[in-house]
């Protein structure tokens, strides 16, 4: 292998954090085994991103167009595919998100490389490239290997390398163009829409009580609510109660939902995903009530109790109340 | 409307501890219950909704053994018109890759204008199925999709984007969609519900009669080991009597300095 190619991803002209934690391991892979860090930035007026990156790979392949303005993965895909032949990169990374799971499967369809998905960490050793995965909700990991191939897909779970950057590269900058206008357009964009906007705003809020399904019924959300009044803090949610419609998207905390940073969030029945720790990673202090000791959550927080919320939480409430009486 | 849904039974691994069997290629599954694919339920839910509003038919297809059936009923009692379940012998022998070339391969040959998938099945929690159906159909696709609208042969879609953000397409049928929870809310199946359901036709298609080579199917990834995970520090956890916890408790966000 003698290149890397990662896939810079961009949304409304800013680079996405996955895009530099993507740079950060292609740098460090490419330190350990000598291969060069390409990076492939389609987009439109995107010189700002060029920038911000030229310090992380050794080239840039730039195709700058009115077209590639908004993410389309038929027009990504050709133009990628279109590339893997030229250059025949024997990685190519992909971030893990909305627009990665969408490119990289029609990618693999069509160049035939192998593609492991959500990856963790990486290894190349003795020629032999190895991902680390999580299956059935992050309580199994595995290490996957591929079969022989010029090249092989990964896409990169967001947070799980760092932001900086490594090594010192001077990036060339290659700016091409493609005739855009033989790839069948099979998608139109209408816009953006924000699907999470509220009166309150968890976000900015000290101390966060998050009910999780744990909670079983709709009407038990009360026992939570009760203990975040209590507490002066405010409700937020994992994503199944928001799917349930038993509390609003704007209270729901996690990737698809509000990054929050607050002194201490409380997570009640929530088995902890790594979406939802996407969310949190802000948190100063996380403390975890849930009756599965095994539960995920336990490992990303910092204080635990495990046992059954409905016989906890009334407890840690007359405790609260009792304490601030004085 | 006819809309081919593409579903898969999978183990509910919530509160329970998993063990990694003897190979070390997979988890113990004897001790576990099973269930239909939580993406899978919003996509049959979808599928319905759709074709009671614009008429047509919906078929439920699963690439399984026998006991997989289990879901392909509950996906009758929902509404399904008829349901399909192709017999490829022991399925964790392919890889995602392999699982497409069949669905694909079974939908091709079907009048349809939508296919559905889970953005996502919970236990290999791969998440590509469906887009590399739609790709080696060579139709359209969205993936992440959270609201359909069907409107002059189109379908007006909305996928969910990181940090709540909605991007709204429209896409010319035929087209796969991959279905993300919360799209609407499933409906409930009765016991007698999946027992009346039983007249409904699930065909049984063996993977000889489609015509794929071995080759084809063949993994391009392979899992070399599974493990639990790695033990990390993890939390403190707090012990005690319930009131000695709460003591504890009260204390830390004290510390915190949340408590004042
Ligand atoms: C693209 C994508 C985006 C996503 N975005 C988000 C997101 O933004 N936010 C998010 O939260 N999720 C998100 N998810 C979903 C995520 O994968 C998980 O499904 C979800 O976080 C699980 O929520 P939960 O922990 O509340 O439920 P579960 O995983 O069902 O966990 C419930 C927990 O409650 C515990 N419990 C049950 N009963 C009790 C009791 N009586 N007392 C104490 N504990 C109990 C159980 O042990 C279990 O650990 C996303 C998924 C995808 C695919
Ligand atoms: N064996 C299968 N039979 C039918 N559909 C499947 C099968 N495996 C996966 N799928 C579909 O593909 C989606 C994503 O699965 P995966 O790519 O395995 O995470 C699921 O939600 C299902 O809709």
């Amino acid at each position: 292998m003698s290149e890397v190619f990662v896939i810079v991803e961009h949304r409304l002209g800013e680079i996405r954090d996955i895009t530099l934690e993507m740079l950060w391991k292609a740098g460090e892979l490419a330190q350990e085994h000598s291969y060069n860090v390409t990076a492939i930035l389609l987009g439109h007026e995107v010189s700002s991103i060029a920038e911000t990156i030229s310090d992380r790979a050794d080239k840039i392949i730039i195709s700058d167009d009115e077209q590639l303005k908004n993410f389309n993965a038929d027009i990504y895909k050709e133009i990628i595919a279109g590339l893997i032949e030229e250059s025949k990169p024997g990685l190519i990374l992909i971030g893990n998100t909305a627009w990665g799971m969408e490119l990289a499967p029609c990618l693999a369809v069509r160049t035939g490389f192998p593609l492991a998905t959500d990856c963790i960490d990486i290894t190349f050793k003795d020629g032999k490239l190895t991902v680390q995965r999580q299956m059935f909700s992050g309580k199994i990991f595995s290490n996957v290997s591929f079969s022989s191939s010029a090249g092989c897909l990964l896409t990169i779970r967001s947070g799980v390398f760092p932001k900086d950057r490594i090594g010192d590269r001077q990036a060339q900058i290659v700016q091409r163009e493609f005739s855009l206008k033989e790839i069948p357009q099979k998608k139109d964009f209408i816009e953006f829409v924000e699907t999470a906007a509220g009166d309150v705003d968890i976000a900015q809020a000290e101390l966060l009580v998050s009910v999780g399904r744990g909670i079983g019924e709709e009407e038990n959300i009360s026992l939570v609510r009760e203990l975040a009044e209590a507490l002066n803090g405010l409700l937020s949610c994992s994503r199944p109660i928001v799917d349930k419609n038993w509390l609003p998207k704007y209270l729901q905390v996690g990737s698809s939902g509000k990054s929050v940073n607050p002194k201490v969030y409380v997570a009640v029945g929530i088995s902890g995903a790594f979406q939802h720790l996407q969310g949190i990673t802000g948190a100063g202090t996380v403390i975890a009530i849930n009756k599965d000791p095994k539960a995920p959550i336990f490992r990303a927080a910092d204080y635990g109790i495990v046992g059954d919320l409905f016989k906890i939480i009334p407890v840690l409430k007359e405790k609260v109340l009792e304490t601030r009486k004085g | 409307m006819d809309i081919v849904v593409c579903v898969k039974r999978v183990p509910l691994t919530e509160e329970v501890d998993l063990a990694v069997d003897e190979h070390k290629k997979g988890i113990k599954k004897d001790q576990l219950a099973f269930v239909l694919n939580d993406w899978d339920n919003y996509a049959i839910e979808e599928a319905i909704l759709l074709k009671e509003k614009h008429g047509g038919t919906v078929t439920a297809i699963t690439v399984g053994s026998e006991e997989d059936e289990e879901v392909l009923r509950r996906c009758l009692a929902m509404g399904a018109d008829r349901a399909i379940r192709i017999e490829a012998g022991d399925v964790s022998r392919f890889d995602s890759f392999g699982i497409s070339k069949i669905l694909s391969r079974v939908v091709k040959d079907f009048p349809f204008d939508l296919v559905f998938t889970g953005v996502l099945a919970d236990d290999d929690y791969c998440g590509m199925v469906g887009m590399m159906v739609a790709e080696e159909l060579g139709i359209n696709h969205a993936n992440m999709v959270i609201a359909i609208e069907i409107e002059n042969g189109k379908a007006r879609t909305t996928s969910e984007l990181e940090g709540g953000l909605g991007e709204v397409s429209s896409i010319a049928l035929p087209a796969l969609l991959a279905i993300q929870t919360g799209i609407n809310e499933p409906r409930y199946v009765s016991i007698l519900g999946i027992r009346k359901a039983a007249k409904k036709e699930l065909k049984v298609m063996d993977l000889s009669e489609l015509g794929i080579s071995d080759e084809e199917l063949s993994p391009r990834t392979i899992i070399e080991e599974v493990y639990l995970p790695p033990e990390t520090e993890g939390a403190q956890i707090l012990t005690g009597d319930p009131d000695k916890i709460a003591s504890d408790f009260v204390e830390i966000l004290t510390k915190k300095g949340v408590m004042g």
